[in-house]
């Protein structure tokens, strides 16, 4: 085991959450507005998955995406400005929580229109197939979206064309209120990619090297063949769907059950397990990871708002 | 006596579905988190409890999957209330909407018939940024076949639904997040408010402002503020945006010479283009300034509380143009901005 790479996901999970308990903290204080999703719980699926690619593999995302921007980008003060709505957001305050966006490094947002960004990651695999470059474009969607026309749309158009993508689904059994069993006929998202055909593999989403050994794979046949690649990653988010939802709709039971699996947590029992770190040596990585969430916060606060009279820039090219 | 009854935009909305569906048993309900979840802004709250799965039905997100089912079912006699979780994403079943809902009775020569409501929340919220803050009644509002309704207090709200549950054509009934909390008389007994009536909320003699929905409140707290200056506004509240009461514009703007649209989508080919041309041609003659909207500035939506604040219509900018049209400012009503937004 390379010990490296282990403390180096444990110290990105842990900055996505600490990153979030702040961005959650300043939501109750009335400094962050509008929606914010949480990610916590599902850490291991972003963090592990954008470590095996390339940085020049592009990222698409949904609306429930600080991980995979922090697990890209690594700018926790970009991203904590946006949600503050600042002009040094990474968005320049435009976009918020929900739209995260960083060209230079091929992280493509940040969507909210449930959905729709499946093909849109399938237009960026295009691209790169069209001008014969090798990069592989990763796509991240909940459960939820597997219903929508439009994911059935990219699935079917990358399975036709033989685009280099890798479509991720983030199972986190839910849909807003809605567990899955009860808009879905069949238990596994991952069955209906075999119809575009598309190969597919379920994985655990709550073990971070999982989730980059089945990612790198995908990656690596996606590279030589140019053939799209279907992972579903089970996995379960603590909280309500966004700060507004007190998820009541599930049990104290359920809750606790996968919480046993928190993906943080796992890793850090094994990396003390093989001799990697200590608990003592992992506690100072957290305070590490909390004092960027802070240093974020605080960057933030002290950031402009945007302009009001450039409101109209960039409305057009 | 008729009891005075004080209940809130939502409870209005969830008593017409109620009563309707008490009434006739081929009305249902379905859309994303109506039943378990009682409604993602708790309109449809004890539903489900109340009428069972069968005719309060989760659907997954599938929103051209559930309009489309709804339409072929209205085809056929039901008469479904189909809920958008907002109007948002409705534009992912604009397909159905348009290209079937409001062409099917047309292109079959009238043999059918289309009684269908898609309803829910229109509109910005709070910093819900551009895909989520969208006014798109006019959108909707372009389209023969389809009637566009958009309530602004509890008892509209509830006599409106019931009238577009009863109606035989496909009704897109426009809500608003923020509106939801706000309260009301609505009678206790029973009340229904027919379609394409305007009403006005608010009698004045110097100058008529038409507007719907949220803005009725944006417009009634301007013409207050006005009323300190001895300015007298008529505001026109529209109801129905599609068909038009026409007479009740032209009939006012008549009276006051004056004519002021407030509305909060865009302003290009927009339901305040298509008020202001109607005034204009038909009480030309009586206009002593010429026709102004007041609107959202011509951008998407920003995240970033104080952009939202500058491009949303606000009472004070309502005041601005009112005092314009009458001659007493020269301030512009729209704000000069950098870039595309003019
Ligand atoms: C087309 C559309 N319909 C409805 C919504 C409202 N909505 C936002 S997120 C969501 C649930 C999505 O669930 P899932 O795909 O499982 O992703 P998760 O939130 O669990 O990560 C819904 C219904 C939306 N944004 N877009
Ligand atoms: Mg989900």
């Amino acid at each position: 085991m390379d010990a490296g790479l282990l403390l180096d996901l444990y110290r990105q999970m842990a900055l996505c959450r600490r990153f979030e308990e702040a961005a959650a903290k300043a939501y109750t204080q009335g400094k962050i507005r509008g929606f914010l999703h949480l990610y916590i719980g599902q850490e291991a699926v972003a963090v592990g998955a954008i470590s095996a690619a390339e940085p020049t593999d592009y990222i698409v995302a949904t609306y429930r995406e600080h991980a995979h921007y922090l697990a890209r980008t690594g700018d926790a003060r970009a991203a904590m400005a946006e949600l503050y709505g600042r002009a040094t957001g990474a968005s320049g305050g435009r976009g918020g929580s929900m739209h995260l966006f960083d060209a230079g490094k091929r992280f493509l947002g940040g969507w909210a229109i449930v959905g729709g960004h499946v093909p849109i990651a399938a237009g960026v695999a295009f691209a790169s197939k069209y001008r014969e470059e090798k990069d592989v474009t990763l796509c991240f969607f909940g459960d939820g979206t597997a219903n929508m026309g439009s994911f059935h749309e990219g699935l079917a158009l990358a399975g036709l064309w033989k685009l280099p993508v890798v479509f991720i689904c983030e199972n986190n059994q839910y849909a807003m209120g809605t567990p899955l069993y009860r808009t879905m006929s069949v238990p596994d998202v991952a069955v209906r990619a075999r119809g575009y055909p598309m190969e597919f593999e379920i994985v655990n989403g709550d073990d971070v090297l999982e989730m980059r050994d089945a990612t790198r794979r995908a990656l690596e046949r996606a590279r030589r063949t140019s053939q799209p690649f279907f992972i579903e990653a089970k996995t379960y988010r603590f909280r309500g769907h966004s700060m507004a939802d007190p998820a009541k709709y599930r049990s104290r039971e359920e809750v606790q059950k996968w919480m046993e699996r928190d993906p943080i947590q796992v890793l850090g029992q094994r990396i003390q397990t093989l001799g990697i770190a200590n608990a003592e040596q992992l506690r100072a990585l957290d305070d590490e990871v909390k004092a960027q969430a802070a240093d974020a916060v605080e960057f933030a606060e002290q950031s402009p708002l945007p302009a009001p009279e450039s409101v109209g820039e960039h409305v057009y090219a | 006596m008729p009891e005075i009854r004080v209940i809130t935009f939502r409870e209005a909305l969830r008593e017409a579905m109620v009563e309707e569906m008490e009434r006739d048993s081929s009305i249902f309900l379905m859309g994303e988190e109506v039943g378990h979840y009682q409604g993602a802004y708790k309109v449809s709250e004890g539903m489900l409890a109340r009428f069972g799965e069968k005719r309060v039905i989760d659907t997954p997100i599938a929103e051209t999957g559930f309009a489309g089912v709804g339409i072929g079912a209205a085809m056929v006699g039901l008469r479904p209330i189909i809920e958008f979780m907002t109007w948002n994403f409705s534009l992912t079943a604009y397909d159905q909407l348009v290209n079937n809902a409001a062409k099917l009775r047309y292109m079959s020569n009238g043999q059918f018939k289309m009684p269908i409501v898609f309803r829910g929340p229109g509109g910005a919220a709070h910093a819900l940024a551009a895909q989520h803050s969208q006014a798109l009644e006019s959108l909707y509002a372009h389209v023969p076949g389809l009637k566009v309704i958009m309530p602004a207090t509890p008892a509209d709200a509830k006599g409106l639904l019931k009238a577009s549950i009863r109606d035989d054509n496909p009704v897109v009934f426009i809500e608003s997040e923020v509106m939801y909390a706000l309260k009301g008389e609505v009678p206790a007994v029973e009340h229904v408010v027919p379609l394409g009536v305007a009403e006005v909320k608010r009698p004045g003699r110097d100058v008529t402002v038409v507007t719907w929905a949220k803005m009725l409140h944006t417009s009634l707290k301007a013409a207050e503020n006005l009323a300190r200056d001895g300015i007298e506004v008529e505001v026109l509240d529209l109801r129905t945006i599609r068909p038009l009461d026409s007479e009740a514009i032209v009939a006012s703007v008549r009276r006051t010479g004056r004519c002021l649209v407030v509305q909060e989508g865009w302003p290009f080919a927009s339901v305040a283009s298509e008020v202001i041309t109607l005034v204009v041609r038909e009480a030309f003659d009586q206009l002593d300034a010429p026709p102004e909207a007041v609107t959202s500035l011509d951008v998407p939506m920003p995240y970033a509380t104080n952009l939202e604040t500058f491009v949303l219509p606000s009472p004070e900018r309502v005041v601005s143009a009112v005092r314009r049209l009458l001659g007493l400012e020269e301030a512009p009503t729209r704000p000069a901005v950098a870039g595309g937004a003019r």
